[in-house]
């Protein structure tokens, strides 16, 4: 579905991205984690045709990306400026399904049922400003549902959320991705939540970024916020994940695992 | 308690009508009529009409209604051709490199100069007029439209790109009403500004209206009754911007309350 190869990008002289090869099978949820600063987000932003890299390719269902792709989503870490606040919820989630050929009545109707989908029903008639920081990105989520992409791009959702609402996105996330199958890759900073959310995470070396480890995450479909993390393949893993965005070398132990 | 606070705040107003009315008195300066002989004055003027006519005289017809006709049409004018232009400049970086100068340059102009030009190019007044309002209040609309289209936050624009807006969505629905709080700062300026250009028009280019009776009252040494245009036209000022202010309220209260928030 996702096939990122050998992608290069600098930025003049500097090298952010130093030959990064991922791909995603349809369906999956891939957590792309590193280290601050080492360049997931021009990773993102080349993926969704924001930016034209320096070289290599990628590739969306078999098609080359080289502008912004119609069946791609994108929800950004900044939900305050990624909403419009002139518009209400309802009408920020309708407004791109006017290029699917939907008229007003279907745009509203598509829009509320993915408001219905976040938990945000009621709120349809609010302005992003009447909401909270976790309900604004639900509604963001809602919009990339409710467009049906075929992949969809998180840039660190959570990252501006307090801890509860972060858990309670996370896994709405889990549910929704699972529900419409959609190929899905999370791009964030946080450890614990890319052992979380994934199927596989990808660990990304210190800037210039190189795939440090492609792990594979066996938690089983259904993911729970306490039992999960209490399990040791969960506590195994994070640490594992931990230790490589620190710049260590994969241990021998999961390495025999794949 | 709000009231109370108004109230308070308020109190200046009569302390000085009724120590300016004091003075006058007792100076008997024909340059200065009392306020309350210009009151008196005033309702003569314009509201001793039929109550058929909401007690308004023809002479307030003829004054108020050119006046206020000519002030919107040219703000209205300037409005349009502002947003309009300010748009394009704003999201054409070619556009405006070979506009800035012109602009810069048009908007140093001192409008009234224009008036004669206007006037031996239009030959009648009210387009001489209305040109000069338009001119000389354009330049605040177009330069807030320009800098609230080139400052659209990125996020909304590369949003707009992701979901593959069209042309005509990115520009109704991303960028004007992002700019929307500039640009109605710059038509709250113009306004103001479209007031005082209509007197000046009107005392330079004059057939009838507010300006054109401030002048004659002048000549004819009819002192109180250019007083009267004086405090008709500062009440005229006063009311046009609270208006505004009001409807800008409206418009923008997404931006008012999104500032609050955050």
């Amino acid at each position: 579905m996702l096939e990122i190869t050998d992608l290069v990008h600098s930025y003049g002289s500097h090298r952010v991205l130093d030959g990064v090869s991922i791909r995603a099978a349809e369906g999956e949820l891939v957590c792309v984690v590193g280290p601050s600063g080492c360049g997931k987000s021009t990773l993102l932003r080349s993926v969704a045709g924001l930016i034209r890299p320096t070289g290599g390719r990628v590739l969306i269902g078999g098609q080359p990306v080289d502008r912004i792709p119609d069946n791609l989503a994108v929800v950004f870490q900044d939900y305050s400026r990624s909403l419009y606040p002139w518009m209400t919820a309802a009408n920020n989630v309708a407004l791109p399904l006017r290029r699917r050929g939907l008229d007003r009545r279907r745009r509203r109707e598509a829009a509320m049922a993915a408001l219905d989908q976040v938990g945000l029903a009621d709120a349809a008639a609010k302005y992003p400003w009447e909401m909270s920081g976790g309900m604004q990105q639900r509604v963001s989520i809602a919009r990339a549902l409710a467009y049906r992409p075929s992949l969809l791009l998180m840039d660190e959702p959570f990252g501006s959320v307090d801890a509860q609402t972060r858990e309670d996105l996370e896994d709405l996330v889990l549910r929704v991705c699972a529900h419409h199958g959609m190929t899905t890759l999370l791009i964030t900073h946080d450890i614990d939540e890319s052992v979380y959310v994934g199927d596989r995470v990808i660990v990304l070396t210190r800037s210039p970024a190189r795939v440090a480890a492609d792990l594979p995450v066996d938690l089983g479909e259904s993911r729970d916020q306490i039992a999960t993390r209490q399990l040791d393949a969960f506590v195994r893993l994070r640490a594992e994940v931990g230790r490589l965005v620190r710049g260590g070398s994969p241990t021998s132990t999961v390495l025999e695992k794949q | 308690m709000n009231v109370i606070r108004a109230v308070g705040r308020l109190w200046l107003v009569p302390v000085t009508l009724v120590a300016w009315e004091i003075v006058t008195r007792a100076a008997e300066q024909p340059f200065f009529p009392p306020p309350s002989a210009t009151l008196a004055r005033m309702g003569e003027m314009w509201l001793s009409g039929p109550p058929a006519h909401l007690l308004l005289t023809e002479q307030a017809m003829d004054d108020f209604g050119p006046s206020l006709a000519r002030l919107f049409a040219g703000w209205t004018l300037a409005a349009v051709l502002g947003v309009a232009a300010g748009v394009a400049i704003g999201c054409s970086s070619r556009l405006s490199g070979y506009l800035d100068p012109l602009i810069h340059l048009g908007r140093a102009v001192p409008p009234p100069l224009l008036v004669p030009f206007f006037l031996a190019l239009l030959k009648l007044s009210t387009p001489a007029q209305l040109t000069t309002i338009v001119f000389g209040i354009i330049w605040p609309i177009l330069l807030n439209t320009v800098d609230g289209t080139r400052t659209v936050d990125r996020q909304h624009l590369e949003t707009a790109r992701i979901f593959g807006f069209s042309t005509v969505q990115r520009l109704t629905r991303v960028i004007v009403p992002a700019a929307m709080p500039k640009i109605f700062a710059g038509l709250r300026l113009a306004l103001s500004l479209a007031l005082i250009l209509l007197v000046i028009a009107e005392i330079l280019a004059g057939s009838g209206g507010l300006g054109y009776r401030l002048l004659s009252a002048q000549r004819s040494y009819l002192y109180t009754d250019m007083w009267g245009c004086l405090v008709v036209l500062g009440l005229l000022g006063y009311l046009l911007n609270s208006a505004f202010l009001l409807l800008e309220r409206r418009v923008l209260a997404w931006h008012r309350n999104a500032r609050q928030t955050t």
